[in-house]
């Protein structure tokens, strides 16, 4: 279903910032898509890291390159009203403590993209920075997720 | 009539100063087991990183009102200081405080239970080293019928055995281990079981999840089966126990995150028999 490539494509076209309209849309469907380009991005990333398949540079960058797209668009897509129905797994703190989520958007902007220059150096560069990327999932998921 | 028998029944078990092993404590093995069984992230300072300093505070929010943990620094007024080791021992394994009263199973001695004697005296060693922290706690905000601490001890009647964990001889040593600590300092079942109306939990649907306790949420079903955790390998269970990620490429959060941190600090072997124990549950829907 999502491979790499349509990841960096969807990833891509949600980072260049839609209107307002397109958001309104279905917020939570798109944010919920979103996550899941995440999600191939890191299956295509922790063989790597765990010396299961062979380091390919290329694949690790575009990778990081695709988080990096969501970390800097998806915060279009929690506006009033989307905080409760379609399966969210938003948690209400994105509303109450937005300023605290931006936060940890940014940390995770930050991390992709030095994981995406560490990518280029290297498997040993790219195994340190995508640990600081697997954290960041972390501690947004502990403060601003409820598993459903 | 009722009341006698009720009264009978619900009298604190305990062990006695004799029951005690002749043992030097290994405060080493304490901070390990300490860290196996996720002391701190309940009795920690809230929102504290430091794992050393233990003043309680956390509220736990539950269907029977608002548990707040206690200090178990080694502070001799409002800590556990001083406690010989027998009172901790009851404690800890027979959910008794050293006055007599029961404590609630909102502290899961129902799992520490089964732990080693030894195991349970080398935590109290290394608490015993670390920083006396003198805070105070509110006392637990309970809704009016669960008040009554005596009660508690019809609960133990009802939902607890107090056998201590018995290795399967037919089982490999790496799956006793798994066993023993899942279910003892890992006390995992707390979570991932279903409690009945009581909250005693139902170990027919043992570590196969449900909805959360403090009201949002899901805890996920830890089995075998397809509902669970089926298509997970062993090495799937062991890549998340050292990082947090699931085969699906997504990540630990929630109140796991803790656990899971807590889990990556063992030793390899152990987080070995850990998975193969999970892989070896009755699948459960």
């Amino acid at each position: 279903m999502f491979t790499l490539k349509k990841t960096l494509v969807l990833g891509a076209v949600f980072a260049v910032g839609l209107t307002a309209a397109q958001a309104a849309d279905d917020p939570i469907a798109t944010r919920k898509a979103l996550m899941k380009t995440v999600g191939v991005s890191i299956k295509a990333s922790v063989p790597m890291i765990r010396g299961k398949v062979p380091y390919d540079a290329v694949k690790a960058e575009l990778a990081m390159r695709a988080i990096n797209a969501v970390a800097t668009g998806i915060g279009n897509f929690y506006p009033d009203g989307s905080q409760t129905g379609g399966k969210t797994s938003a948690s209400p703190k994105i509303w109450s403590d937005r300023a605290g989520y931006t936060a940890l958007r940014k940390e995770m902007a930050d991390a992709s993209a030095a994981a995406m220059v560490a990518a280029k150096a290297g498997e040993g560069p790219f195994k340190a920075a995508f640990g600081k990327v697997g954290a960041t999932c972390k501690k947004c998921h502990k403060a601003y997720r409820v598993k459903k | 009539m009722g009341l006698i028998a009720a009264y009978i029944l619900s009298a604190p078990v305990t062990l006695a100063q004799a029951d005690m092993p002749k043992y030097t404590p290994d405060a080493k093995n304490g901070k390990y087991i300490f860290t196996a069984g996720g002391c701190a992230s309940c009795h920690a300072a809230p929102k504290s990183k430091d794992k050393t300093r233990l003043p309680g505070g956390l509220a736990l929010e539950t269907p029977f009102g608002t548990f707040y943990v206690p200090n178990i620094s080694p502070d001799k007024t409002n800590g556990i200081g001083g406690w010989t080791n027998v009172q901790f021992v009851n404690a800890m394994k027979y959910g008794v405080s050293p006055d007599g009263s029961h404590y609630y199973p909102s502290f899961p001695y129902t799992s520490y239970r089964l732990m080693k004697n030894t195991d349970v005296l080398d935590i109290k060693a290394y608490i015993d080293t670390l920083p006396a922290v003198k805070s105070t706690v509110p006392d637990h905000d309970l809704a009016l019928p669960f008040r009554i601490r005596r009660a508690l001890g019809l609960w133990k009647f009802l939902f607890m055995d107090y056998a201590e964990f018995k290795p399967d001889p037919k089982l490999s040593k790496t799956l006793n281990r798994g066993a023993y600590l899942v279910n003892g300092p890992g006390h995992c079942a707390e979570c991932h079981t279903l409690r009945n109306i009581l909250g005693g939990r139902q170990d027919s649907l043992a570590m196969a999840g449900g909805p959360a306790p403090d009201g949002d949420g899901k805890i996920p079903n830890i089995t075998p089966h397809k509902n669970g955790i089926g298509d997970w390998s062993a090495d799937d269970i062991l890549v998340f126990l050292e990082d947090g990620s699931l085969p699906d490429g997504d990540y630990v959060g929630g109140t796991m995150v803790d656990v899971q941190e807590n889990m990556a600090q063992l030793n390899g072997a152990d987080r070995q028999a850990i998975a193969e124990y999970l892989k070896s549950l009755a699948p459960i829907p």
